[in-house]
């Protein structure tokens, strides 16, 4: 079971670091990350195995929510069963 | 394989093409809350569902984050309450609608429908108190939805329910005129109307469904028009290939939430319904995927061609991503929660003829249609069985859910607000109906019907 975050915002520092200090703390384990900045402009997208996680998915998806908006970032974490369901027969 | 493209498609359908899933609906029999003490029956209906649906509403939010995917209503859909008014003689059945109310609220839902009788053919017990009762059950209540079926292929169209409905629609809105007609809009005349809608106002659980299962509605117009958008000089059998593919994506992400809440909620996954159902929002539009394949204004020349396409197309996408596809599937066309329609009705270009003349192609039929004030029983009577007669002869679903503008004229407007939109007033034709109507009696089914 993995999650996919993906975070596009203003590029400051430590973006990656507050995602997966998130992560961390719910017992998500990074497998991959592909991230780009184009002029000032972050962009990332990060699967995360949650199989191990220690809490549920809705509350690592709300963490990730508020701190999207505290830091004025688009943050989307999702099941990747619905990239799956919906792209592959 | 996961990609980058996939991913942000998936992302912008979400957030720049309002993608999402319209609602999941519980269908709960309540036949075994038939009871001749009416007392008795309301606390037997209001404790099934209160029991079965308890977790419904909490389990969609949990689905919405896991998913990140929008589910805009959870509602609940229950076995038609004519059956159980049946078994109460003499007792009035808004009691049932009260009953109803009070569960939707325990429950958090956004509407309960069910408040229904199924008269095709003619009237059985507790049937006309029902139907007679809709009008104060409507205004007495906010989230309780009713519906009448009046006719099938089967079975002809009972004529004698169409004059009655004709009356019915009028006393919603008068009742309610202090309330932009609200009644009117919860209430949808049909003919063959399906057991397994989980849409609104026209949703109810039909008997011959299980104990109680889980349906899903998806939506997606603007992920549709978007699509489309991108082709701007395809022939129309590639235009149509592009929406079976988009279709087919929008259905699959259903069937993930329905099999997901099914399994969650620990109750039988029933359907997905592929309808394309559209929202007032900016974006979110039925008309303007119409006018995205070449119409200057929905409603003008070639719309009728063009939905044709549009249903046919959704539904061949629809049907291969789900494993159990039912309701209404295809296109619905309602005008006043459709910002394409609102415009093209206000402009003139969309007018109740054509609206007619589409709903023999979309997947239901002439809805939310704001008529003048002053229309008479009788003229609604007759548009409800032009509508009744498209959807017998053509072997599908047609409904009616017209509202009387009590008071106000061609050119003003009813805000419903919400999901309900704004709805223009819409000329009707002014030749009367009455004696056809007067007439009564049936409509005998078509050749056709005689299949076995």
């Amino acid at each position: 079971m993995r999650a996919v975050i993906t975070v596009i915002g203003k590029d400051t520092v430590g973006i990656l670091h507050k995602v997966s200090g998130i992560c961390a703390a719910h017992n998500a384990n990074i497998i991959e990350v592909t991230q780009s900045v184009m002029q000032d402009m972050f962009a990332m997208i990060m699967m995360a195995d949650i199989s191990q996680i220690n809490s549920d998915f809705a509350s690592l998806s709300d963490d990730m929510a508020e701190m999207g908006k505290a830091e004025c970032l688009d943050i989307h974490c999702m099941h990747e069963d619905i990239f799956n369901s919906m792209h592959e027969i | 394989m996961l990609n980058t493209f996939n991913i942000l498609e998936t992302i912008r359908m979400i957030q720049d093409q309002c993608l999402d899933i319209r609602t999941i609906t519980m269908g709960i029999s309540l036949l075994d809350c038939i009871d001749p003490d009416i007392n008795r029956a309301c606390e037997k209906v209001y404790d099934k569902i209160t029991s079965k649906a308890q977790n419904l509403v909490r389990t969609g939010e949990q689905i919405e984050k896991e998913y990140g995917i929008p589910i805009v209503n959870k509602r609940i859909s229950v076995t038609p309450i004519a059956i159980l008014a049946a078994a109460c003689p003499g007792q009035n059945p808004v009691r049932f609608a009260k009953t109803l109310q009070k569960a939707a609220d325990t429950c958090g839902v956004n509407f309960l429908g069910g408040y229904s009788a199924l008269v095709q053919k003619g009237f059985s017990a507790g049937d006309l108190e029902l139907i007679r009762s809709i009008p104060e059950a409507l205004a007495e209540t906010s989230n309780v939805c009713s519906s009448v079926n009046i006719g099938s292929t089967r079975s002809g169209i009972n004529m004698d329910a169409a004059a009655i409905m004709g009356e019915i629609v009028r006393q919603c809105s008068e009742l309610t005129a202090d309330r932009q007609c609200i009644g009117a809009a919860k209430l949808v005349v049909f003919c063959n109307a399906v057991e397994d809608n989980p849409f609104m106002a026209g949703a109810f659980h039909g008997v011959g469904e299980p104990d109680c299962e889980i349906h899903v509605g998806v939506s997606g117009p603007g992920v549709v028009r978007a699509a489309i958008a991108k082709y701007p000089d395809a022939r129309i059998d590639e235009l149509a290939d592009v929406i079976k593919k988009t279709a087919f994506k929008i259905t699959r992400m259903g069937q993930l939430v329905g099999a997901r809440a099914s399994k969650m909620l620990d109750v039988p996954f029933g359907i997905v319904d592929l309808s394309l159902a559209p929202t007032p929002a900016v974006g979110d539009s039925v008309a303007h995927i119409l006018e995205g394949m070449g119409l200057e204004t929905c409603g003008t020349h070639g719309t009728t061609a063009a939905l044709a396409l549009l249903n046919d197309a959704v539904k061949k996408g629809g049907v291969m991503a789900s494993s159990s596809v039912g309701g209404l599937s295809g296109a619905f066309i309602p005008v006043s929660e459709d910002a394409g329609m609102i415009d093209a009705a206000v402009d003139g270009t969309l007018c109740l003829e054509k609206l007619e003349a589409m709903t023999a192609v979309c997947s239901v039929g002439l809805d939310m249609i704001v008529v003048p004030g002053d229309i008479p029983a009788s003229t609604i009577s007759a548009i409800i069985a032009d509508e009744a007669a498209i959807g017998m002869v053509n072997n599908k679903t047609t409904a009616v859910r017209l509202i009387p503008a009590i008071g106000k004229q061609e050119g003003d407007m009813l805000e419903f607000g919400g999901l309900l939109g704004s709805g223009p007033v819409m000329p009707y034709n002014h030749k009367s109906s009455e004696k056809f109507i007067a007439r009564g009696g049936r409509i005998p089914a078509p050749m056709h019907s005689i299949k076995n």
